[in-house]
């Protein structure tokens, strides 16, 4: 930095608010510490884990300073900052626990912020090996990572207030948070208890169709599936995902990954007497109909393809279980679609850009942005012939700003951008690693990381592991999914130079 | 009747002018020379001052009158005129407004800023050339309960598709109602077989968007539907308005605004009119987007002269009707001279609305048909009448005359009457009576 300019980000106001989540991150450690205990297993990752926490937390507390105002850049560097710092101390465990691939550094944070963004591409080899601690903390940071931590650390820390809603904003770049109460962390507290009350009706679901069909889904695994399908997130415990449990189980899977990638505002006005701006919600009928379609290609595509030796029900519901989980961007799979023909596998892939509804625990491109992207591009068809046509475009009969349809232009070709770049690392660092990896399959690994998605083709499909990839694709992979998940912007824009000078 | 009328422009002195005869008249104006002259031109009493200001209204003696109409040109002059009365005394006040914002707020809660009566002129205006735009075939069209129900009445031609039917074949919509059918000079009371003949003159009551598509049915030819291009130049807020009415009945109107973040609000406003941003008196713009093909075109920009090049300009690129919003009532003949088919004047329309509602009468509004054979009247039952908690098939048993309820409208909504409908106090029942029972009827109400 040159003599003269001068930082004008409040950065201590963002280092301090890092330092107070970092803190908090003792409550969820606890859970897999108690169940270490439970299971007689070693508690030392999670102790460590604490330890390290504590430490980064009060050190940056004292590097912070609560006065300092949190304005939209101090906002952008917090949401970087947590999301990257949440992921190195999640990645703790796994390195001290030392078993298997996750040991490795490298894999460990790959692991971690996999789960946090709640990607779900895992580099686990062998499940075995883990310990059933360890494994639930993969759960617990998948579940913590749903509904994105900052919402969770507006709703704890009443004294974010404020600066709130801009976090909350910056971590999911949509327009406007929608406030169902006048204090944010008030509404950033009902969103939570719907989170935690679908969470909890999940484990008694689970647990229930456990008893009744299948003894695998014990308590351990209703929860630890419960973590991750509502939160959309895709880790399983199994390594057969949620393909090794009764079929009846995984049609109930279902219906919590499509409730998970709907808007939590929406859901809340659903339940609390206001059901029809869910039910006329142009995005929620779009991002139904994308469900619908993709499903009844798929299926109809296995259905033609005579490879496919399943019966009528299990060619279904592998079609619906695995398109939901793709366009959810939850990541389960009921079987290894690997194995499917090209036209449904391609299918899948086209499914990874969709993306649930804004405001949902789901990533990728999202309904709304595609919605209000086909909407102008059908306005633009018209302007050609009548270019002085004033013609908003409308969302659920409300009109959008033209600045938001021009973020959202941006936003979509800045992804492709990335995901084209991504891609051709993947190629052409495999090719100089050695490794076998098709166009395709790099394809579905950009996308998959990138739009945090889970497994992929290949190697990276849903009963492979990505840690066949170099250690630097894995690498770039780790930024990737930060930068995915926080939806671009707030990353990007810290390696801007008006960022921190004036 | 003692009528204390605030502001004395066109609209104050065409209301003056129609009750001096008749009635004490005080009108009250801030400009002096105003009040002056309008002592030698109508035989009234003029107050110079500030008709707000609780000091005039005593000297105008607000307190002991009937009415207070408050018609400057400044909708909050107005409401304030009105609170300020109603603090006086409780004369029934009316006030004219431009805002619909004030229009909504006190058809939420009558009673609302002191004002019993409120007439929008934007929203009148808008209605008027909606009507004139979507009737063209209907012989007689007035507007009842303020707008929400609306009688109309036809000739039926040999080639009209009704010709021929019954009357339950032609009542195919909801909230519409056949009150009277006109034949060979006699009134008859249709009933579901009765026969529409050609030369018939059939009467209906409903809401405005059922009396439309009937006037669909009845004279496809001269009526406009979806497919007829209606082209609105200038996006005042009467034009917004027209477009709005326009949309509620099913067109998908044009509308041509040049000042770019007005556009773009209309544009947010009227999901079903499609905005265009341009000078639309450039003859260049015109021709491309096909505005000489167009049904109708509204002239409603800011200014007379604007509207009058805009126009002459639509009837030499050969546009069939052009109306035209005129603001000077001086123009309204000059405009219709040269050849403008139809020049409405705002400020005429809003004096003759609050007129119409200041002639004492037995009922709320009235309509006369057909050289008085029948009338329309719009009745507001009061506590205890003998029309309150009867059905209607029980009143029809009761009463002895010729009358068919059209319509009702309670708390400003539209209810579609049915034999089983029972009425309540305060509804407003809009019936049509044969003309000889008109005041035993509405002695009932």
């Amino acid at each position: 930095m040159s003599a003269g300019t001068r930082i004008r980000v409040g950065w201590r106001a963002s280092v301090g608010l890092t330092g107070d989540v970092l803190t908090y991150l003792v409550v969820p450690l606890s859970f897999p510490l108690l169940v270490a205990l439970y299971y007689g297993e070693s508690p030392l990752p999670f102790l460590a884990a604490i330890g390290v926490t504590l430490a980064l937390g009060t050190l940056f507390r004292r590097l912070g300073d609560p006065d300092v105002n949190l304005g939209p850049r101090e906002a952008f560097l917090a949401v970087a900052l947590i999301w990257l710092l949440v992921a190195a101390v999640g990645a703790v465990p796994f390195v001290v626990a030392g078993v298997g691939t996750i040991a490795h550094p490298v894999n460990a944070m790959f692991e971690a912020m996999s789960g946090l963004t709640t990607t779900g591409a895992t580099v686990l080899r062998d499940f075995s090996v883990h310990s059933r601690s360890v494994l639930m903390w993969r759960q617990v940071i998948q579940w913590l990572g749903g509904l994105g931590i900052l919402i969770l650390a507006t709703a704890v820390l009443s004294e974010i207030g404020v600066g709130g809603a801009q976090l909350m904003e910056t971590e999911s770049q949509t327009q406007d948070v929608n406030k169902l109460t006048p204090k944010i962390s008030e509404t950033a507290r009902l969103i939570w208890s719907l989170y935690l009350g679908l969470t909890a009706l999940a484990i008694a679901v689970y647990f229930a169709l456990g008893l009744a069909f299948d003894p695998r889904m014990d308590l351990y695994n209703a929860v630890a599936h419960a973590f991750t399908s509502v939160a959309t997130a895709g880790f399983s415990p199994e390594p057969l995902s949620v393909g090794a449990f009764h079929p009846v189980i995984q049609w109930a899977v279902v219906p919590f990954m499509v409730v998970g990638s709907t808007s939590f505002v929406l859901l809340y006005f659903f339940i609390n007497g206001e059901p029809m701006r869910l039910l006329r919600n142009e995005e929620f009928h779009f991002y139904l109909g994308a469900l619908a379609f993709f499903s009844a290609v798929v299926a109809g595509s296995l259905f033609l393809d005579p490879a496919t030796t399943f019966g009528a029900e299990a060619t279904l519901r592998h079609a619906v279980f695995n398109v939901a989980s793709i366009v959810t961007t939850t990541g389960y799979a009921s079987t290894d679609y690997v194995q499917w023909a090209p036209a449904a596998k391609h299918m899948l892939f086209a499914c990874m850009f969709v993306g649930g509804m804004v405001g949902s625990t789901t990533c990728s491109i999202k309904s709304l942005r595609w919605l209000v992207a086909l909407k102008a591009f059908r306005r633009d068809l018209y302007t050609a012939i009548h270019p002085d046509a004033v013609r908003p475009i409308r969302v659920t009969g409300k009109p959008v700003d033209e600045t938001v349809v021009r973020d959202i232009y941006g936003y979509l070709l800045l992804s492709i951008v990335i995901f084209f770049l991504l891609t051709v690392v993947i190629v052409v660092d495999a090719e100089r690693a050695g490794l076998r990896v098709t166009e395709f399959e790099a394809m579905g690994a950009a996308a998959t990381t990138f739009l945090n998605i889970g497994p992929a083709f290949g190697d990276a499909g849903p009963y492979g592991t990505f840690a066949s990839f170099s250690m630097t694709t894995r690498g770039v992979m780790i930024v990737l999914m930060w930068i995915g998940r926080i939806e671009i912007v707030p990353v990007l824009v810290l390696f801007t130079r008006a960022f921190w000078t004036s | 009747m003692h009528v204390v009328i605030v502001g004395a422009g066109e609209v104050g002195t065409s209301i003056a002018a129609s009750l001096a005869p008749d009635h004490e008249v005080v009108v009250v104006d801030v400009d002096p020379d105003r009040a002056e002259q309008l002592k030698y031109e109508l035989d009234v009493l003029t107050i110079a001052g500030d008709g707000t200001a609780s000091g005039i209204q005593t000297a105008a003696n607000v307190g002991d009158a009937d009415m207070v109409i408050a018609c400057t040109d400044d909708d909050r002059t107005n409401l304030v005129t009105c609170g300020t009365a109603k603090t006086l005394g409780d004369g029934f006040t009316i006030a004219r407004v431009k805002s619909t914002e004030y229009l909504r707020t006190w058809e939420g809660n009558e009673g609302a800023f002191g004002v019993d009566f409120m007439v929008c002129t934007d929203l009148l205006t808008a209605q008027n050339i909606v009507r004139v735009i979507g009737l063209p075939a209907a012989v007689d069209v007035d507007p009842f309960a303020s707008g929400l129900v609306q009688m109309a009445e036809f000739e039926i031609g040999a080639e009209s598709p009704v010709a021929g039917q019954t009357v339950s074949e032609a009542d195919r919509f909801e909230s519409l109602t056949f009150v009277g059918i006109f034949r060979d000079g006699e009134m008859i009371i249709p009933r579901g077989d009765t026969g529409i003949e050609a030369g018939d003159r059939a009467v209906v009551i409903g809401s405005p968007e059922s009396v439309q598509s009937f006037a669909n049915d009845v004279a496809p030819a001269a009526t406009p539907d979806g497919a007829d291009e209606i082209v609105i130049v200038g996006g005042s807020e009467i034009g917004y308005q027209t477009a709005r009415l326009l949309e509620e009945r099913e067109f998908s109107p044009r509308l041509i605004e040049r000042d770019a973040d007005r556009a773009r609000t209309l544009a947010e406003e009227l999901p079903n009119t499609v905005v265009m941003e341009h000078d639309a008196t450039d003859t260049e713009f015109l021709s491309r987007e096909h505005v000489d093909e167009a049904d109708i075109v509204v002239a409603a920009l800011g200014s007379d002269e604007q509207n009058l090049l805009v126009s002459v300009l639509a009837k030499r690129l050969g546009v069939d009707r052009v109306i035209a919003v005129v603001d000077s009532p001086d123009y309204v003949t000059v405009f219709e001279e040269i050849g403008i088919d139809i020049a409405i004047n705002p400020r005429t329309v809003t004096a003759e609305e609050i007129t119409r509602f200041t002639y004492e009468s037995i009922a709320e509004n009235i309509a006369v048909l057909e050289n008085d054979q029948a009338e329309v009247l719009e009745l507001e039952l009061t506590e205890g009448c003998r029309f309150a908690g009867r059905s209607i098939a029980e009143l029809v048993d009761e009463i002895d005359v010729r009358f068919v309820i059209g319509a009702i409208t309670r708390n400003h909504a539209l209810v579609t009457p049915r034999g089983d409908t029972v009425l309540r106090p305060g509804d407003h029942v809009i019936l049509l009576v044969d003309a000889d029972a008109v005041s035993e009827i509405a002695s009932m109400a």
